[in-house]
């Protein structure tokens, strides 16, 4: 071994002799030592058994020296080099991916903190096996996406050194309709976390140019969904986002974000409390209805929001073609109660009895029961407090002449 | 021991006076058994948002299935209605009973009900003798009028929330907004009132406690109607029908069938006005 380290050191040290600039060690120069299984580091560490790995490479593949990635090497005369080595440095070929990177929220937030466990190239990549992300090995792959995000996002650890203010999404995904057709079912349709979020630019959700700026996922989802962005766009929430309101309902207010579940009787029973955070207003007065009783139950056949309303198509109750207007609300309640007459759409699904002006008749009905129930629980409450200790004297009397006789 | 009925050794010399006729006494407990239900079945929806209400209504399979004993009972409880309407009219139209319309006999409120009841007030404050009760006491009678008043009520919301679309044929929807108001409300009278009030006035105030059984046994001991109906008593040594209305003794099984019955149905009606207040409170 000391050989092959004087080797090494004498080699470079000849052909300098000749040329002012050191010649720029060969890959073979470097394997020398690196694939010396003997070799060690200063404190007895074997040295990174990289042969195999860049064999496997792409970057192996396509001969790329090891000095095209570690620059610092390239005029390094005196070896074995520093133990130390600069970063490798991608951008030399990968100049619009490192650009597009610097401007990512892990770019900056290494930084903000030089200790920061924020991802860079080789962290989503790999460093010597780096493969292409056609490669089912690769960890850009589409279907290892996940994983590779997840080795930070879903390691407790990271996330509280990192301050990650979204905490452990990569389980919300793994749970979520995208996760299970990704995983489960292999779908290559299925988005990762790329697809939404994008891969070296990835931005924060406040930033505006980010693909999961409020404003901007509608188009993030409906680069996907298509159909339903048309129709959404159409909304009363897809207008209003459009006109720059940042509390319009988009996708993920409904849907959530990482943990989408499947559009069914249980969602259906759910949704009805997401859009209660914005229309508090209108779950309150649905909750007192029928509708809203049974359904907070868990009966699924009972009407909620959508049923009515529509979904990603609601339009305001002024548009004719909304499906609550007058003129088009029986054929909702048909949806339902089929066949029932038009004197049954004159129901109010959000009648409030607290609400003199909009319901009268229910109103007043509301105050008279109050003083119904009042009035009959004061008197015979009052009643029974007061007969029930003449009551115990009487239980007492008859139990001391039943003991006389 | 308060209750002579079940001290067995005196029962040899205790004498017992007919008060329920077992028609009456069977329509009682298909009335109890049926309001029960609705009740149970009732509230998980009433309270809808109440943190037990999904775990009562899973308690009897889910919402649907609660829904269907609540329509079942609702059935039973008309049958009965009907049942003790049409058993009223044959008393008036064919046995010509007109007793039942006015006099000691009837249920009808009468100006000595509104006496009786001051007086009974009277005597709670210690101010002046217990009035002298005759066969239905005021309190029993606002009680057996409670029951046609919420019949109609709860009743006739009832139907409108159960054939919505029938209704509407002839009503406006907006009824069903003040269908559901009223339907729950009184509902929640009828429960707390029977719960609390009736329960304590009819079976378990400290001079019946722990359970007055007569409208289970049909039965009433003659030194018990003597101490709680002087006026009937009286009225039947007077007219010399005292005995006529002379009865067997209560069967031991019936009396502790009575027993068992009315304490379950205490019970539950305890644990719902407990979950009621709750849900009440909570808000």
């Amino acid at each position: 071994m000391i050989l092959a380290l004087l080797g090494l050191w004498i080699f470079p040290a000849l052909s300098s002799a000749k040329d002012e600039t050191p010649k720029p060690p060969t890959n073979d120069d470097c394997l020398t030592c690196h694939d010396d299984a003997s070799a060690t580091r200063s404190d007895g560490r074997p040295l990174a058994p990289v042969k195999d790995q860049l064999a496997s490479s792409l970057h192996g593949a396509l001969g790329i020296a090891c000095v095209d990635c570690h620059v610092d090497l390239a005029k390094t005369a005196d070896f074995p080099h520093e133990e130390k080595l600069q970063r490798a440095s991608c951008a030399a070929c990968h100049a619009d991916a490192v650009t597009a990177y610097t401007k990512s929220i892990h770019a900056s937030a290494r930084r903000a903190a030089t200790e920061s466990p924020a991802a860079s190239c080789a962290d989503c990549h790999g460093s010597h096996d780096i493969k292409p992300a056609s490669d089912p090995g690769s960890l850009s792959n589409h279907f290892n996406v996940p994983d590779t995000c997840a080795r930070c996002h879903g390691n407790p650890e990271t996330i509280e050194k990192g301050k990650i203010a979204a905490g452990n999404v990569p389980l919300s995904y793994d749970d979520s309709i995208h996760g299970k057709a990704l995983r489960k079912s292999g779908l290559k349709v299925a988005p990762n976390c790329a697809t939404c979020h994008g891969n070296h630019d990835i931005r924060k959700a406040k930033d505006a140019t980010s693909k999961v700026f409020h404003a901007n996922i509608p188009a993030t989802c409906g680069s996907c969904h298509e159909g339903i962005k048309t129709v959404y766009e159409e909304s009363v929430h897809g207008k209003a986002v459009k006109e720059g309101n940042p509390r319009a309902a988009v996708c993920a207010d409904c849907h959530t974000a990482h943990g989408i579940k499947t559009v069914g009787p249980a969602w259906h029973l759910e949704v009805a409390r997401e859009c209660g955070t914005c229309h508090q207003e209108s779950i309150r007065t649905f909750r007192d209805t029928f509708h809203g009783k049974v359904t907070a139950l868990g009966f699924e056949r009972a009407a909620t929001c959508s049923d009515c309303h529509g979904s990603h198509d609601i339009l305001p109750r002024k548009d004719p073609r909304s499906k609550v207007a007058a003129g088009g609300r029986l054929a909702t309640c048909q949806k339902c109660h089929t066949g029932v007459s038009a004197n049954f759409a004159r129901y109010d699904p959000h009648a409030d009895p607290e609400n003199r002006e909009r319901n009268p008749t229910l109103y007043y009905t509301t105050q008279f029961m109050r003083l119904l129930l009042g009035t009959v629980f004061a008197f015979f409450g009052i009643h029974t407090a007061l007969w029930l200790p003449r009551s115990w004297k009487a239980r007492r009397d008859n139990q001391r002449n039943g003991k006389k006789s | 021991m308060s209750h002579p009925t079940a001290s067995a050794g005196s029962e040899a010399q205790t004498r017992y006076v007919l008060r329920f006729r077992r028609a009456d006494r069977i329509l009682h407990g298909m009335l109890m058994a049926s309001f029960l239900c609705l009740a149970l079945t009732g509230l998980p929806l009433l309270f809808a948002e109440a943190p037990w209400a999904a775990r009562m209504a899973g308690l009897f399979g889910g919402y649907g299935v609660t829904g269907f004993l609540h329509r079942t009972a609702a059935t039973v409880l008309i049958a009965c209605f009907t049942l003790h309407l049409a058993r009223i009219l044959h008393r008036l139209y064919v046995k010509k009973e007109m007793g039942l319309l006015w006099g000691p006999d009837s249920l009808v409120p009468q100006p000595k009900d509104v006496v009786q009841m001051l007086q009974h007030l009277r005597w709670f404050l210690r101010l002046g003798p217990r009035p002298l009760f005759d066969r239905y006491t005021y309190w029993e009678k606002f009680d057996y009028w409670a029951v046609f008043w919420g019949m109609g009520i709860i009743g006739t919301s009832g139907l409108m929330l159960w054939l919505p679309g029938l209704f509407a044929h002839l009503l406006p929807g907006w009824v069903f907004n003040i269908a559901l108001v009223v339907h729950g409300e009184e509902a929640l009278l009828a429960m707390v009132f029977i719960f609390t009030v009736h329960f304590f006035n009819g079976h378990i105030r400290p001079e019946k406690f722990p359970m007055d059984t007569v409208i289970f046994t049909g039965r009433v001991s003659l030194e018990e109607l003597e101490q709680d109906r002087p006026a009937e008593y009286e009225r039947l040594l007077r007219d010399g029908k005292l005995e006529e209305a002379i009865a067997t003794p209560p069967s031991h099984r019936l009396d502790l069938a009575g027993r068992l019955v009315g304490t379950t149905a205490v019970v539950l009606g305890f644990v719902m006005v407990v979950l009621s207040l709750y849900a009440l409170l909570a808000w």
